[in-house]
């Protein structure tokens, strides 16, 4: 080392500099020297013998002969540094006592932390069960349902029903796009009974490859299973509850009344996150065909949609490919005149399902998608919030700490130890919030499961999930713990200790933005609640056009079919019900819809669909709508079994400014309207109701609706009501709902974001609210003096108040001047996905803002009243 | 018999330190070590031999004065601790044991 530089003056000839650069910095500081003095004499002693270049030549090669492991920092101290790993223990024991000692900031610190993961990973579990949606099947990249767009009334709709022709012609026409073409029923409730026993379960028709193309995992029996019409596949939950712990293969039972068929296989149930999780029995098509033999005799098989198709593409085919190849397939099949809907097919692809279920005017926008972005995006900011509180505290006791940084840099500590030491207590309690967090999850997953619609389980033997945490620990010790590291680490240990040390003016901006930052969250959080709900309770209050209190909706079986006047009047006698009518369509929802409609000055090139209800006569007076123009229908009229009954959309629709007694053709056969009645809300409650017909048909009805006698509880009128139906149909359980509860079940995907949201916004909250808590009493602490002079000197317990609760309230008032037109942005982006919707009004943002600002003085009150009320003797005595 | 290990360029370096008239040092060691056996050896060689004796406890070292040819920097003066001089020692006697207990006639054999 050049230590002196007057001996290596000019008259010396020298060494190259990069090797002794090479060397200074290479060669263990204890060997240094005599090694150099050796090198550079006998430099010398070379240039006199061999020359200055010659010399300089091997004194660099000498020189790369010292770059060996052996003189590399080899250290032979008497007093060796203490290696990492030996303080770390010391580091761990310091941190643990400052934990302890000061238990109050150790919670708010851990708890914190702790609830921030929590949420984190509670999201981190949702958002990775939406991504492995029906990744349970095998073949999950290459299934696909085949789908329609159509044009009609102007607007390109898209739809998932197709004509049960559809699956034969894809094999027939494009069968070397496809593995397997699965033509499938609805899934549908079905009465299973062995002997006595009837269970209920969701099943589904498929041809006979839809248990390979699903990869179901069998327990008993193959994928051929549904080769014969009489044959039925179960679920293994299904089979254990028919037949209990006997074997269930080739037993016979009964679907419904009437078919026998045979078990012939058994596959396990299928998890919660895929999209046939309801479905626990599977039947074959042809025996579907066999009870519906109306499919087979129809005149225009391609006209009508009412069932479904999946398919599976080929390995060599590109899904997209498939999909533009077989766009034609229907309309193909239709004349000129049906070709008006402009029908195109398409693919829509498996892992599509769930998170890109929407369209809108044959354009795919997404759909979950934008919840599984919010949540992780809130997941972060929830995570972040509780590191910068970990920091926010940190550093707010920097000062505290600042002499136990110098004196440990005085007595010798170098800086990289400090960082070290630092580090070790983020790391410990980022290690036991990370317990903490685990343990709320845990005990959090039942009710979120709830809330969220989910059957999520922890991933305990997932190791990519461990990996994350592992990562998701080391950086967030890393981010919670780096301020604090590299910043109480820089204080001068002269400037600490000798009482000069100042935290400078500027010091408290970093902390006062992150402040902000956390209440800008928490604060767009609360009007997202607040409009949320608001948009929730706008649809619920939107009229429906019919009295749904008292009403019950059941399903038709044929034996009320059969004898349905009969079954209404005894049920009118025994005084249990007001009312009741069957209906196609029930009321709150639409079964089909019909084309084929004509009238006088209608574009000819135009596709018209309408849902078209058949009702009996008392449909009116049961469900109680609203007749705005003309008359209901009457059993006094004949001429009714032709006339229409339009909803008030549908009056807008058409042409005539006085529709009652205008003529409406169907299918070329002419109706009468005679009546205009009050929109339906059947639909989301979110969209405009559709232009909607109903006409008198005794022939389809398969719902019956039924108004309960209003002076009667409705458990006495059900009790009665069961009882006739048993006489009527003695086999099928008497299954009921009430249209109350149906309709309300459409706002369970808001409500569910709305409960969430509320949730994360009350958490946020909490989490901001723990950091400011934390502050203010520090900031309390570090003022003691302060106020206790300011209290000698006659301030008022309110003007103490004042001082240390100002700033706080300064910064939660820019945080909400920020969340403002954040929340104004995504609120209105994610209500215009609803044509019926709510206007954000501005006693949102004021409310939002005074509860932030509540909040917050409740929080800061606690400490700065505490520190107001302190006896000034005792916080001046001590000097 | 307590064994202590030495390797020959150690047992080299060790006897070159023993036969030096002056106080030795790097520079010293590192020519006589040349002239003696007629090697070449780099310095770095010899300074790693000399700390790993050193820290072994064949020798000891003191630092000197600086001069100016050495760019200011202080020589290390090595020196034989009794350990070192033990371990020479016995080497010796076991060599001469081992010399001993050939056969006449033998090594002439091979060595021819």
């Amino acid at each position: 080392m050049l230590t002196n530089k007057e001996w290596i003056e000019p008259p010396m000839p020298r060494p190259p500099h990069w090797a002794d650069r090479l060397l200074d910095r290479f060669v263990a500081p204890h060997r240094r020297e005599d090694l150099q003095g050796d090198l550079q004499e006998i430099f010398l002693k070379r240039v006199t013998q061999v020359g200055l270049t010659q010399a300089r030549r091997e004194y660099g090669w000498a020189v790369l002969h010292y770059l060996t492991p052996f003189f590399y920092k080899r250290q032979t101290n008497k007093y060796p540094n203490p290696s990492t790993t030996d303080m770390l223990q010391n580091y761990l024991k310091i941190a643990i006592r400052n934990l302890t000692k000061n238990q109050v900031y150790s919670a708010i610190n851990i708890g914190g932390l702790a609830v921030g993961m929590a949420v984190a990973m509670l999201i981190g579990l949702w958002v990775y069960d939406e991504f492995s949606f029906n990744q349970y099947h095998p073949n999950y990249d290459r299934i696909a349902q085949v789908m329609q767009h159509a044009t009609s009334n102007g607007k390109v709709e898209s739809q998932v029903a197709n004509p049960a022709v559809m699956g034969p012609e894809l094999r027939a026409k494009y069968g070397s796009n496809f593995k397997y073409v699965v033509q499938a029923s609805w899934p549908g409730s079905y009465v299973l009974s062995v002997g006595d026993n009837h269970v209920s379960k969701e099943g589904i028709y498929f041809e006979p490859d839809g248990p390979a193309m699903l990869g179901l995992r069998m327990r008993q029996g193959t994928y051929a299973g549904l080769k014969d019409p009489y044959s039925i596949m179960l679920s293994e939950s299904v089979a254990k509850s028919l037949f209990g712990n006997q074997n269930p293969m080739g037993k016979t039972l009964k679907v419904g009344r009437k078919y026998e068929v045979k078990v012939t296989g058994v596959y396990e149930d299928l998890p919660y996150n895929t999209s046939f999780r309801k479905v626990s029995v599977i039947m074959p098509w042809a025996l579907w065909l066999i009870d519906n033999p109306w499919v087979k005799t129809m005149k225009k098989p391609w006209g009508s949609n009412f069932s479904q198709t999946y398919a599976q593409v080929a390995d060599h085919v590109a899904m997209e490919d498939a999909s533009t190849r077989i766009k034609n397939v229907k309309l193909d099949n239709l004349s000129k005149e049906e070709a008006r809907y402009k029908w195109v097919a398409f693919l829509h692809p498996m892992r599509k399902w769930e998170l890109y279920g929407e369209f809108k005017n044959g354009m795919n926008t997404g759909g979950q998608i934008k919840y599984v972005w919010m949540f992780g995006i809130i997941g972060v900011f929830v995570l972040i919030l509780a590191c910068i509180n970990f920091m926010n505290l940190a550093t707010a006791r920097s000062e505290k700490r600042a002499k136990e940084v110098g004196i440990r840099k005085a007595v010798g500590s170098v800086r990289s130890q400090l960082v070290n030491q630092f580090f070790a207590e983020s790391y410990l309690v980022v290690f036991l919030a990370f317990l903490v967090a685990v343990l709320l999850v845990l005990l959090l997953l039942p009710p979120f499961n709830e809330v969220a619609d989910k059957k999520i389980e922890f991933l305990w033997n997932k190791p990519q999930f461990w990996f994350i945490c592992l990562a998701f620990i080391g950086i967030t010790g890393l981010v919670a713990g780096s301020y604090p590291a590299f910043y109480l680490s820089s204080f001068q240990p002269l400037s600490v200790l000798k009482g000069t040390f100042r935290v400078g003016k500027w010091a408290a901006v970093p902390r006062q933005a992150l402040v902000v930052v956390q209440f800008t969250v928490s604060i767009v959080l609360i009007i997202g609640t607040i409009v949320v709900y608001q948009q929730i309770q706008h649809a619920k209050n939107r009229p429906i056009g019919y009295n749904r209190n008292g009403l019950v909706n059941l399903g038709v079986e044929k034996e009320i079919k059969e004898h349905f006047e009969a079954f209404r009047a005894e049920l009118k006698e025994a005084g249990a019900i007001e009312e009741m009518a069957a209906s196609s369509s029930p009321l709150t929802g639409v079964w089909n819809t019909n084309g084929g409609f004509d009238w006088a000055g209608k574009d000819p090139n135009l596709g018209v669909d309408f849902p078209n209800s058949n009702v009996t006569y008392e449909w009116g007076k049961t469900v109680g709508w609203k007749v705005k123009e003309g008359r209901d229908f009457s059993r006094e009229f004949a001429t009714d079994s032709s006339a229409f009954i339009i909803n008030e959309a549908m009056k807008q629709f058409l042409p005539f400014k006085n529709p009652v007694g205008k003529i409406l053709k169907w299918e070329n056969k002419p109706y009468t309207i005679i009546g205009v009645v009050s929109d339906i809300m059947a639909e989301s409650p979110f969209y405009p109701v559709r232009p909607s017909l109903y006409h008198i048909d005794s022939d389809t009805p398969w719902n019956m609706t039924i108004r309960l006698k209003a002076a009667k509880s409705p458990s006495q009128s059900i009790a009665v009501l069961e009882q006739i139906w048993r006489k009527y149909v003695p086999n099928v359980p008497f299954q009921y709902e009430f249209v109350d509860q149906q309709y309300g079940s459409k706002f369970k995907a808001e409500e569910r974001i709305g409960t969430l949201s509320a949730y994360f916004a009350v958490l946020a909250i909490f989490i901001s609210c723990l950091g400011i808590f934390g502050m203010a009493s520090f900031i309390a602490e570090q003022r003691t003096k302060e106020i206790g002079i300011r209290k000698v000197l006659g301030a008022s317990v309110m003007n103490l108040w004042q001082l240390l609760t100002k700033d706080f309230a300064l910064l939660v008032l820019v945080a909400c001047v920020i969340a403002t037109p954040i929340a104004y942005y995504y609120l209105t982006d994610w209500l215009k996905g609803y044509d019926y919707r709510v206007d954000i009004s501005w006693w949102v943002f004021v409310v939002a803002a005074i509860g932030a600002l509540g909040i917050t003085l409740l929080t800061v009150s606690y400490q700065s009243i505490k520190a107001a009320l302190l006896n000034p003797v005792r916080s001046l005595r001590s000097e | 018999m307590k064994r202590t290990f030495l390797g020959e360029f150690e047992e080299v370096v060790l006897l070159v330190l023993a036969a030096c008239a002056d106080d030795a040092y790097g520079v010293v060691i590192w020519e006589q070590l040349q002239q003696q056996t007629g090697r070449s050896i780099t310095i770095s060689a010899v300074h790693a031999t000399l700390y790993r004796l050193e820290e072994k406890g064949y020798l000891s070292s003191q630092l000197g004065g600086a001069t100016s040819e050495r760019g200011g920097r202080r020589k290390r003066f090595f020196a034989l601790t009794a350990l070192g001089s033990k371990a020479l020692l016995e080497i010796q006697a076991m060599r001469q044991q081992l010399w001993e207990a050939i056969p006449n006639g033998k090594l002439q054999l091979i060595g021819q």
